[in-house]
């Protein structure tokens, strides 16, 4: 390819450079402070198996996120409706996301088609069916609608997510969405795997509602839960005994006001009994509306409601200005704090679900670095001392280049951004073994040139000639089945591939053309009688 | 030095009808011992659960833990001795709550060994993602199969690549086998060794088929019987040291690499010494055996 031994030199000289400048900071801990600025910063990222952390799949469930939408539309199309007087039993949402209503008499449909037509172009008639006194029609969502929606939610939860983790404050985080509803996310080093697991999977739908006192509670309790009420339960903590147990509120279902309004969230200490609380403030239409709110219902409770459950409910004394609110409710320190962030990066816009969670400690993983790393480097050696032992001359040549082989795969990792895992070390040491088949394919293949008498320089290139098409199908093969590894496998294991898949590579380089150069620079240089090998 | 003298002539074509008996006693074994225990074990990445690895400061026995953790949930699980004191808590329940793993592990395990314990990995996957994970693998490997089988037939020709997967699909199911008998857990580790030896054993294989083709080309008039043992013979000290230096590997990764990728190493051993059996004893034999139909027809045609 390249006739010149000089080019041939120069390009090997520059790529084992290039792999030694991007290993610096790896090896090299302190660098004296002129040099840093012209080196790279960033060292072999290590995998979760190596350094300790946590690993979670969440699936987000966007049928949810699709059957509250329905829900919240099914209230505004009764709005509607009794605004444009079209005469109806009932509007509600049925199982799924559709809309079922019933129309009492046929003189509405009219009417309804072009309300719908109009404000609501999303929705489609699934079905109607003409009864006596009306007609029962259910209504669904248009399928392309359904999936931007679904999209958006996806998006929605990877956005308020991010923000979460990245006010909890954890160097490095990785979150990346995989399939259609899924997320993955990677928090290396973190310390409590289940303070990270509440902070991330909860939803955070803050709501205000008011507390419906006109009804009584003992008979909604019985079942009889008067229309457009809902109860929920909220938490008391015995501050004597330190018990939590749950108390129920008969509550109006509307929310008047959520989480979407706030502005900002913070922790606070109480002066009473110096417990932290989170204090929140709306924006400038949430603190309206708080004015607004507020002064319609003194004397009466706002019920301040988490996730579903009801966190307090103050008696509203006076009309509030100012948008300030305080959320109270026994919370430690880290709850608080994890509240307001929670808070201030917003709802989750659909619950999510933990489908897969590993949590390595960190001396787990110092452990296992030393494992591999003494696996590699004994395993190393044996192949090394072996080849010198089997080839001698010409073995030590195969292990300079099996050497150079191990820098440029760790180089490539540390250039790239590649992560190390146990099973990407593993992968590596593996590399070791199958570099050496291309030299051992080359130098059986010069044996058995040089027994049919060809002289040293013939047999060299007849060898390197003949072995090379093996090489490459021995090399795609490889590399091909790891890259079905790649498309299959998840963290850990996808290292093994990558790790196997470089080392392949490098080894094409460092087995074929670097030794080859050194063969050619010794024969051309010297007169050689016999080939050691 | 040499192992493998010039000029050997071992008769490996004469051979090949044990070689192929041998192959089909280990395989109907192995295809015998996953349907006889009922399938594999699967690891929790293909089946769900939970597992949570304990280190120790002091001398524990399995036995010791399964005592203490009586009358918890994880009474039935499976306890394993991962290392020095260290042990692998095996349920098939997701332990996603923390509640969970502290009323029935912690609290249990604090009252019986007090602090002395330290918990150094929790993985909890999802029913769901586990029945996922076993169609993508089960997808995944019969892919790269073909992926070969289609490479080798492009290469060389399409009985060569027959040949090639037959002994891929071999060493499969000898490694899934070895994993059955001996009862260990198949885990994610065990599949990523049999990608590793799906790539390494079809090189063997083609190193050897190269030869065959070269062989064929030099010596168009010899009979093929003979063009493959010559080719075997010629390539046999390659395959042998190729072979050994993985191998050196392997055991080194096996013995100094960890409990972590214990079982890795292990199926990487098997599928090493299997996958250059293959490539010399059943996909020769099959590109014979092909060879040897195609030229029955062409009798029969005349």
């Amino acid at each position: 390819m390249f006739k010149s031994l000089k080019i041939r030199i120069s390009i090997t000289a520059v790529v084992c450079l290039a792999a030694l400048y991007f290993l610096i900071p790896t090896f090299i801990t302190q660098i004296p402070s002129p040099w840093n600025e012209y080196l790279p910063k960033e060292k072999i990222h290590l995998g979760l198996d190596l350094q300790g952390g946590m690993h979670l799949v969440l699936e987000i469930d966007t049928e949810k996120a699709l059957e509250s939408m329905m829900e919240r539309t099914a209230n505004d199309l009764k709005e509607s409706m009794m605004e444009n007087k079209v005469r109806f039993r009932k509007v509600e949402r049925t199982k799924g996301a559709t809309i079922s209503l019933e129309l009492t008499d046929s003189a509405g449909r009219a009417t309804l088609d072009k309300l719908l037509h109009d404000h609501y172009p999303d929705l489609e008639i699934a079905s109607s069916t003409v009864r006596e006194g009306g007609q029962i029609i259910n209504l669904k969502i248009n399928d392309k609608r359904a999936i931007d929606l679904k999209k958006l939610t996806v998006e929605h939860s990877l956005e308020t997510i991010r923000n979460r983790v990245d006010q909890f404050g954890i160097a490095e985080p990785e979150i990346v969405p995989e399939g259609d509803n899924r997320i993955m996310i990677q928090l290396p080093g973190i310390k409590d795997p289940e303070r990270a697991k509440n902070l991330i999977g909860k939803t955070a739908l803050l709501e205000f509602k008011i507390v419906d006192d006109e009804h009584s509670l003992e008979d909604a309790l019985r079942g009889n839960i008067p229309e457009g009420d809902i109860i929920a339960y909220g938490l008391r903590a015995d501050r004597s005994t330190g018990q939590r147990g749950s108390v129920p509120y008969l509550l109006k279902n509307k929310a008047l006001l959520t989480g979407a309004s706030l502005e900002t969230a913070k922790v606070q200490i109480s002066d009473r009994f110096s417990e932290p609380n989170v204090s929140i403030k709306f924006n400038s239409q949430g603190a309206t509306d708080f004015d607004r709110i507020t002064a319609e219902n003194v004397r009466r409770r706002l019920a301040i409601v988490l996730d579903g459950v009801v966190h307090s409910a103050p008696v509203i004394q006076e009309r509030i200005s100012g948008g300030q609110a305080q959320i109270t409710g026994n919370f430690t320190m880290d709850e608080a704090r994890d509240l307001a962030i929670v808070l201030r990066a917003g709802a989750l816009p659909a619950p999510v679900n933990i489908l897969e969670e590993r949590t390595v400690g960190p001396s787990l993983g110092g452990d296992s670095i030393r494992q591999g790393i003494m696996a590699t480097i004994i395993g190393s050696l044996l192949v090394i001392f072996f080849m010198m032992f089997y080839y001698r001359l010409s073995g030590t040549v195969a292990d300079l280049a099996l050497i150079i082989n191990i820098v440029l795969v760790l180089g490539t990792l540390a250039a790239f951004k590649g992560t190390l895992t146990l099973p990407g070390i593993a992968g590596l040491l593996l590399t070791v073994g199958m570099a050496v088949d291309a030299n051992v394919l080359i130098f059986e293949r010069i044996r058995e040139e040089l027994r049919t008498g060809k002289t040293i320089r013939l047999s060299l290139d007849t060898g390197y000639k003949r072995a090379f098409i093996t090489i490459i199908d021995t090399h795609v093969t490889g590399i091909v089945s790891a890259i079905f590894l790649i498309i299959f496998g998840t963290g850990p294991i996808k290292g093994f591939a990558v790790t196997l898949i470089i080392g392949l590579l490098a080894s094409l380089f460092t087995a074929v053309f670097v030794t080859r150069i050194i063969f050619d620079y010794f024969t051309l240089n010297f007169n050689i009688k016999k080939l050691s090998i | 030095m040499e192992f493998i003298k010039p000029g050997l002539k071992i008769d490996f074509v004469g051979k090949m009808k044990y070689a192929i008996i041998f192959s089909v006693i280990l395989t109907i074994i192995s295809i015998a011992s996953v349907i006889i225990h009922g399938g594999l074990n699967l690891g929790i990445d293909f089946a769900g659960g939970s597992i949570i690895q304990v280190k120790f400061q002091k001398d524990m026995s399995a036995d010791k833990i399964r005592e203490a953790l009586k009358s918890t949930s994880l009474e039935n699980s499976v306890i394993q001795q991962f290392g020095i004191n260290e042990f692998l808590i095996r349920t098939s329940e997701s332990f996603h709550d923390q509640k969970l793993l502290t009323e029935n592990l912690e609290t249990p395990l604090t009252t019986a060994f007090n602090k002395d314990y330290e918990i150094r990995r929790v993985e909890v996957v999802g029913s769901k993602v586990g029945m996922d994970f076993q169609r993508k693998a089960i997808f995944a490997v019969i892919l790269s199969w073909l992926a070969m089988l289609f490479y080798i037939a492009w290469r060389f020709e399409f009985r060569y690549g027959l040949g090639g997967i037959i002994a891929l699909v071999h060493d499969v199911v000898i490694i899934i086998g070895t994993i059955s008998l001996l009862k260990m857990e198949f885990t994610i580790n065990i599949l990523a060794a049999i990608f590793f030896i799906i790539g390494y054993s079809i090189n063997d294989t083609i190193v050897v088929l190269d030869r065959i083709r070269e062989n064929v080309k030099l010596n168009p008039r010899q009979k093929l019987a003979d063009t493959i043992n010559l080719s075997i013979n010629q390539t046999l000290s390659r395959t042998i040291l190729t072979s050994f230096t993985v191998f050196l590997t392997v055991i080194a990764l096996y013995i100094w690499g960890g409990p972590v990728i214990h079982d890795l190493a292990f199926s990487l051993l098997v599928g090493v010494v299997f996958g250059t059996y293959s490539s010399v004893f059943i996909s020769c034999p099959i590109v014979l055996f092909f060879e040897n139909m195609q030229l029955s027809k062409v009798k029969r045609k005349k």
